[in-house]
């Protein structure tokens, strides 16, 4: 029996995300294989309905890689790709090296303290991302509150240019992603049985040791979730190094953001976006594998 | 995990809490600083506030955000909400893979990436940009974390109760409104918080979705904050902030309640069995 309603809750969800999801890659690809042209839309062959199957078979005749060429020729996309990576990777370890004993204290702390720290680490979450960047310009700015504090104390003689530095661009992505790295860590320690690190004790292990024996390889799936969470986000990241880095710090996602805004070049624009989406689809593919064989082993 | 909490675990906790909230606090602090230069400490003042509201761009904004942040979220729960029923009780159909992906990719894949594909999807069909054009990209984001937050929900609910209504001769209509919902509204409300906080945070996707006659709030304050620090940004960003703190922690205390009020009924209930 065709059942209408099933077909109805289907469909509204499973179409919506075709056109406004799908399809739209399907035109980034296309423009990405375009070539640019002084017009508006600035690129051709446009795609002309009217012209049928005769028009389909023109626009796949002007089809070439040019702009994917040129993303290889120019030094500056390639170098933009390798420090997006490096940079992703960097800040993924630092957040990791700040995260992991935020998430060990609170799993630590006395059950009763849990709802709140956990409330604390998700409330800067919830406020804006824009206005938590923002706060660092502030603060590290060359006349900034952290400038003016170190000459007060008298570290430093003159002010440290620290805004607009790939230092600032670290800060402020460790800052805004540390939640999404200390939540799957803490999930898995909290659920860590604490009858094993107490039989390591009286195995003649020490604190330190069975720390690093027992509490650190029980807790990798959280360190692994949490690194896929920074790392992959942060590779197209456009906000922070547009705020806080400076001309030299060089990101994928603001390179794409002025070819498109600033050069008015989308078919370049559209092979940057496909290029970037080949580069996460391995870290994406990784990632789901890992958390469906952490689902697997939890049930 | 038991074992003592130690002094280092208290220094990391205090240290990491500090990292986090210190610049926020700064950020407030010096919003009622009088002083134009933002650094300087001047003395107590609420005049930027006041020239905020007097701003009419910056008013405009809030009024676009506003529109497009409720629309776009509600929009996103119906979506979201039937596309997590679909993926946990929809069975087989062809292309659920497909279907899957398509809930779980949005969330991985970067703003830019959206943003451009829907801008050229917008053009190539002739949709004016403003408003309304926002508000389609953002329920489509947003409808992905809001079926993964019913989902989980969905999943862990006992199926039983939704066939009980049915055999007892609810319609499945009836069975899903007065057995489902009831059971998976506090991850609905949730899913509608969460696609409205992350329609009034998005800069990208707004800046590639609208045209001229839409700016939206984080689209304003970014073409300001690229001149430099400024008082009248600050007092927006404290609005911004205690209107979200207030939020945050009024839903946590009424789930807090309502869970111990469901305690309670349960063990009234299993002591009159």
């Amino acid at each position: 029996m065709f059942n209408f309603r099933r077909f109805f809750l289907i469909s509204v969800p499973y179409i919506w995300l075709l056109l406004l999801f799908l399809v739209p890659f399907g035109i980034v690809l296309k423009i990405s294989l375009s070539d640019s042209a002084l017009a508006i839309p600035p690129y051709s062959p446009t795609f002309d309905l009217s012209a049928g199957w005769a028009g389909f078979r023109e626009m796949w005749a002007a089809f070439d890689f040019e702009n994917f060429l040129w993303l290889v020729d120019d030094s500056l996309y390639i170098k933009a790709y390798l420090s997006s990576v490096w940079i992703a990777l960097v800040s993924m370890i630092l957040t990791l090296l700040v995260g992991y004993p935020i998430a060990y204290g609170m799993a630590k702390a006395p059950e009763e303290w849990r709802p709140t720290l956990m409330m604390l680490i998700i409330l800067p979450f919830w406020t804006s991302f824009l206005i938590r960047v923002y706060a660092w310009i502030g603060i590290l700015g060359s006349q900034g509150y952290l400038n003016q504090f170190l000459l007060w104390i008298g570290v430093i003689d003159e002010p440290l240019v620290l805004l607009n530095t790939s230092l600032a661009v670290y800060i402020g992505i460790v800052y805004t992603y540390l939640p999404f790295m200390v939540l799957p860590i803490y999930a898995t320690l909290e659920k860590l049985d604490g009858d094993l690190l107490e039989a390591a004790e009286d195995l003649g292990c020490s604190r330190i040791s069975a720390f690093w024996l027992i509490t650190v390889p029980l807790s990798r799936p959280g360190v692994i979730a949490g690194c896929f969470l920074v790392f992959i986000p942060v590779v197209g990241e456009f906000v922070i190094p547009s705020l806080l880095g400076g001309s030299r710090t060089l990101m994928i996602g603001k390179v794409l953001w002025d070819e498109f805004f600033a050069n008015r070049d989308w078919p370049l624009a559209s092979a940057v976006a496909v290029i970037l989406l080949l580069i996460l689809i391995i870290p994406i593919v990784l990632f789901q594998r890992q958390q469906q064989r952490a689902q697997e082993a939890g049930q | 995990m038991r074992n003592r909490f130690s002094w280092f675990n208290a220094t990391s906790l205090t240290l990491g809490f500090a990292f986090l909230y210190l610049p926020i606090l700064i950020l407030v602090v010096y919003s009622f600083n009088s002083s134009k230069l933002v650094t300087v400490w001047a003395g107590f003042s609420t005049k930027w506030y006041g020239e905020l509201f007097h701003d009419q761009a910056f008013m405009d904004a809030a009024i676009v955000t506003l529109k497009v942040g409720l629309a776009s979220s509600t929009l996103a729960t119906v979506l979201g909400t039937m596309a997590a029923y679909v993926l946990v009780r929809g069975g087989r159909f062809f292309g659920r893979t497909l279907f899957s992906g398509m809930i779980y990719a949005p969330l991985v894949v970067p703003d830019v990436i959206t943003g451009l594909s829907l801008l050229l999807l917008f053009i190539s069909i002739g949709l004016d940009r403003g408003i309304g054009t926002i508000v389609l990209a953002h329920a489509t984001f947003s409808m992905c974390y809001v079926s993964v937050v019913v989902s989980s929900r969905l999943v862990s609910f006992d199926r039983a109760l939704e066939e009980a209504a049915l055999d007892l001769g609810c319609t499945p209509w009836d069975a899903f409104k007065s057995v489902t919902l009831p059971i998976i509204a506090p991850a609905v409300i949730s899913g509608w918080l969460l696609a409205f906080t992350l329609s009034l945070d998005d800069l990208v996707i707004a800046s590639f979705a609208s045209g001229p006659s839409a700016t939206t709030l984080p689209m304003k304050i970014f073409s300001q904050v690229r001149l430099g620090v400024s008082p009248e940004i600050n007092a927006l960003s404290t609005i911004l902030i205690s209107i979200v703190t207030v939020g945050v922690v009024t839903t946590s205390v009424l789930t807090k309640q309502a869970a111990v009020r469901r305690k309670r009924q349960e063990q009234e209930a299993a002591k009159q069995d």
